[in-house]
């Protein structure tokens, strides 16, 4: 880890990583607490190193300061994020009191420190009352807080290094917990008052985890031969429902401020990777909603929260999008996501034989692409739109066939070609009626 | 594939979204002139001068595959063969709609030949004979729809080939023919 070593390109501060959508890669432990924006780093000592910090945003984490810059450099450039430091605070060995002055009331609120041997100005540009004070006091706590963890190694930062989201939050804990319960064989009381210790905030979930666990611990013992398969069926569920909460350091109002939804935007496009990867490419803002909130735990956001972060989205390299269909619906989806793929699925779908016939329904499309019948729907609408399809509206309901209208021959209406898909309509029909 | 009488029908009749009013332009396009084509060729055979929107119309609906026109897809396809000169509605609510597989100048041709054929061109005929005497049995006017043989006639009345006058009653108009 780059950030881990003292030799830094600003010696005092270390590069510091960010993900693609401009979020800092949280490490082991570390939760984000502050969010502040166009902040200044300034020292009277060296001056050229700060010269570069200006503008940015300034997160303040249980371990570190993190500034960002707000505009973010083009994440497929060749550059490393080098523009992003943090400062761990550890190095921060005295903060100087506020110093009431007649000129203090004129120049933006700032605070000083020395880190190691240089004095450290921030100062902040934004607007808003802000209490510099209280921060202060903030910062020292945490630090002192900061100094005595450490050796925990239970929870893990949402973000990996490689900036890929890993498994985390009680997934993580989870997973984590029960290596060492296995190992050393602690009691699962112990391990949880660990758990405790760092997650107050999340207690109601952890009295939740602890119940599914002892149920899947208990699972063995209470199995017979006739509930083997439910046993197993609800275990696997349980895991997959562990997999799907996690995010240890949840964007919050009260922590990024008036940049909450900018920061939520970025948090959730972080998040919404993997989800999107297990529905196929493209994900209704509806489900979304439940795997975000769930995720988070506590802290819920709002539909309207999460409508915002996801228009945020437009201004933020980053690679997911949101997508408003002709019908209404709203999806997530990847950039890349081509519907030329969904196409050509849905082409052989309704060629088969069998299908030629019969044609499709929603339902049907949505068993074969593996997705929710109302993205089939969406997906097979759009296909009658590229004219790939017509459609067939009886008292049964709306069903879609391949499209044969283009294949006719309006001078001859007899005439059926021996090759194309007409003829191979008119196979399969007339297969039927002999 | 099944006969609407001695008429047969083409294959893409059992397929369902023909009975569908599609909704992607180009695709309905496509469906229209298909069932342009269709009725015409049906009317022609059957002699079909008149096609009511309301009622049972054999092409409108095909019991194999359970599947009938919709109101609103009939007066599309009527209204697209409207739209060609190819036919006419009878009424403002577009119940009624007259079938000119031949449009009224055909016709007029039509009588015409029949005329210069049976070496009738300084005789006088009724309008009834036209369409129902000897001379024209087995011709195209035996049995021509009356709306569409006075439109033709009155055409070739305003070219001088020929004058029409009134009977006694209604029904014997008369023809004075002067090719």
């Amino acid at each position: 880890m780059a950030s881990e070593s003292r030799i830094g390109s600003d010696g005092l501060f270390n590069a510091a990583e960010v993900t693609t959508s401009g979020r800092p890669v949280l490490r082991r432990n570390e939760v984000e607490c502050f969010l502040l924006s166009s902040v200044d780093l300034d020292s009277e000592d060296d001056p050229p190193r700060f010269a570069s910090l200006r503008s940015g945003n300034l997160i303040l984490t249980t371990h570190r300061l993190i500034w960002i810059p707000s505009s973010q450099p083009n994440a497929s450039s060749s550059l490393p994020s080098s523009s992003s430091s943090s400062l761990p605070l550890a190095a921060v060995t005295h903060i100087f009191s506020h110093k009431k002055s007649i000129k203090s009331m004129f120049h933006s609120p700032r605070i000083r420190f020395q880190a190691e041997s240089v004095v450290v100005t921030i100062v902040f540009r934004g607007k808003g009352d802000f209490d510099g004070r209280a921060w202060e006091e903030d910062e020292k706590s945490e630090s002192e807080a900061s100094s005595g963890s450490g050796a925990g190694t239970v929870a893990q930062g949402l973000y990996g290094n490689d900036g890929t989201v890993r498994m985390v939050g009680l997934a993580g804990i989870l997973r984590k917990e029960q290596e060492q319960w296995e190992s050393t064989d602690k009691s699962l009381q112990d391990a949880f008052q660990d758990l405790n210790a760092l997650m107050s905030k999340a207690k109601e979930m952890v009295s939740l985890a602890e119940k599914m666990r002892q149920k899947l611990l208990s699972a063995p013992s209470s199995q017979n031969g006739g509930g083997d398969d439910e046993e197993m069926g609800s275990k696997e569920e349980m895991q997959q429902w562990m997999l799907s909460v996690g995010i240890i350091s949840p964007v919050t109002k009260e922590s990024a401020g008036a940049l909450y939804h900018q920061e939520l935007s970025r948090q959730l496009a972080d998040f919404v990777r993997i989800p999107l990867e297990q529905a196929g490419g493209m994900i209704s803002l509806t489900d979304m909603y439940y795997h975000f909130n769930r995720a988070r735990g506590t802290e819920l956001i709002s539909p309207d929260d999460l409508w915002q972060a996801c228009n945020l989205w437009e201004k933020f390299d980053v690679p997911v999008m949101l997508r408003k269909f002709d019908s209404g619906v709203k999806v997530i989806q990847n950039k890349s996501h081509s519907d030329e793929e969904v196409m050509s699925r849905i082409r052989t779908l309704v060629t088969k034989t069998e299908t030629l016939r019969t044609g499709v329904t929603a339902s049907d499309a949505a068993l074969t692409l593996k997705i929710a019948p109302a993205m089939a729907k969406e997906h097979l609408l759009s296909a009658e739109t590229k004219g790939l399809l017509s459609r067939d509206m009886s008292p049964d309901g709306l069903r879609f066939y391949f499209n044969l209208f283009p294949e006719i021959d309006p001078t001859d209406l007899h005439l059926v070609k021996g090759f194309g898909t007409y003829g191979e309509w008119v196979k399969a029909t007339s297969l039927l009626s002999v | 594939m099944q006969k609407l009488g001695d008429f047969k029908l083409p294959q893409f009749f059992n397929y369902p979204p023909y009975f569908t009013l599609q909704p992607v332009r180009d695709t309905r396009e496509k469906q229209i002139q298909l069932w342009k084509e269709l009725i015409l060729d049906y009317c022609k055979s059957q002699k079909i001068f008149l096609i009511g929107v309301e009622e049972d119309f054999p092409l409108f609906s095909n019991s194999a595959i359970d599947r009938t026109l919709s109101h609103e897809a009939r007066e599309t396809f009527l209204s697209a063969i409207v739209g060609e000169g190819r036919a006419e509605w009878l009424d403002k609510g577009h119940r009624k709609c007259l079938i000119l597989w031949h449009r009224i100048q055909d016709w007029a041709d039509i009588i015409l030949k029949f005329v210069r054929e049976n070496g009738l061109e300084d005789s006088v005929m009724t309008v009834e004979e036209i369409r129902s005497g000897t001379e024209s049995l087995g011709t195209e006017l035996e049995g021509i729809d009356r709306t569409i043989l006075m439109r033709a006639l009155k055409l070739l009345e305003n070219k001088g080939k020929l004058a029409l006058f009134k009977g006694t009653s209604a029904d014997d108009e008369g023809v004075k023919f002067s090719v």
